[in-house]
């Protein structure tokens, strides 16, 4: 494979990062004090975040260990309330990138399960608890707590907004 | 779809976050950057001091981001250090997780267009609720 064909398959968050760093390399030439004030910016954060790291690694591997979509496949079929509340657990324990849900939501949406549910669903897939330290790292367990708490009511409440607003276009 | 073995879990998780790695490491190169290049004062001129107001520009701005979570919060705990509202960077924070933009596309062709465009609004409109009521509720308990 030569050097043209690899860089073709290189994913853009890779050129995101050569081009920042080619901009560093012409500060360092060009502009001494921004580039060394910039470094120890960048040194204050990245010390901050690998201990958080090495956790984030362990909960996403437990995570992808026991939550599977057929886990979550399963229990999102129950009936009533108990349904909401499985769609809301379903979403914040589904880990993976969110398109790899979208095939399983239509095939549920074609079991039945409401648009208001999948909203639902996907907006709790938004809480990420092996995340959960860093955030707390960056802010505080307490704002962390009642945004989580937040973000779960207006799930439900964004779910029967969607079950109302499909059914008018419908 | 078979249950994955704790050592191919891990292999999933060491995936995850490397494909992570360039996007989070470039972040924190930038905002270091943009820190030693833009003044504090920056900041504070694009961001009004109306809750409100700030809550929307800061939705808006993390509506049209798109990556790992953990660059939000990296990206939205300096921002907060840089003088920038709570209710703007929580309103940020979360309109970054559940306002998909460049998912769209994908989300219409399964789950229907009027599905999508109707989720990705109301979950912009939600995410300055959520950063107002947010914040409300941290100042009554504290």
């Amino acid at each position: 494979m030569n050097l043209k064909t690899k860089l073709k398959q290189l994913p853009g968050s890779w050129y995101f990062l050569g081009t920042i760093v080619i901009v560093y390399l012409l500060l360092s030439v060009f502009n001494k004090g921004i580039y060394l004030d910039s470094l120890s910016f960048f040194n204050q954060i990245i010390y901050k975040i690998i201990p958080i790291f090495i956790l984030v690694f362990i909960l996403m591997t437990l995570s992808n260990y026991f939550i599977t979509p057929k886990f979550v496949m399963k229990h999102l079929q129950e009936k009533g309330l108990k349904k909401w509340f499985f769609v809301i657990v379903g979403g914040i324990l589904s880990s993976g990138p969110i398109y790899m849900w979208y095939p399983l939501l239509a095939d549920l949406k074609n079991k039945g399960l409401s648009y208001g549910l999948i909203a639902c669903f996907l907006y709790n897939r938004a809480i990420k608890i092996p995340l959960i330290p860093l955030a707390i790292v960056y802010f505080n367990w307490q704002y962390i707590l009642v945004l989580l708490i937040v973000m779960i009511f207006a799930s439900v409440i964004q779910g029967i907004l969607l079950n109302k607003l499909m059914e008018v276009n419908k | 779809m078979e249950n994955n073995t704790i050592k191919q879990s891990a292999q999933k998780a060491v995936k995850g976050l490397w494909m992570a790695l360039p996007m989070i490491l470039g972040t924190v190169l930038l905002i270091s950057l943009i820190s030693a290049i833009v003044p504090k004062s920056f900041y504070l001129t694009v961001f009004s001091k109306n809750s409100f107001l700030d809550s929307l520009i800061g939705g808006l701005i993390g509506s049209i981001s798109a990556g790992n979570p953990i660059t939000s919060y990296i990206f939205g705990g300096e921002m907060l250090k840089q003088g920038v509202g709570l209710i703007a960077v929580t309103a940020f924070l979360v309109s970054w997780v559940t306002v998909g933009l460049i998912q769209l596309p994908a989300e219409s062709a399964i789950l229907g267009k009027k599905f999508a465009i109707l989720r990705n609004v109301s979950a912009f409109i939600i995410s300055v609720i959520v950063a107002i009521f947010t914040v409300l509720i941290l100042g009554a308990i504290s």
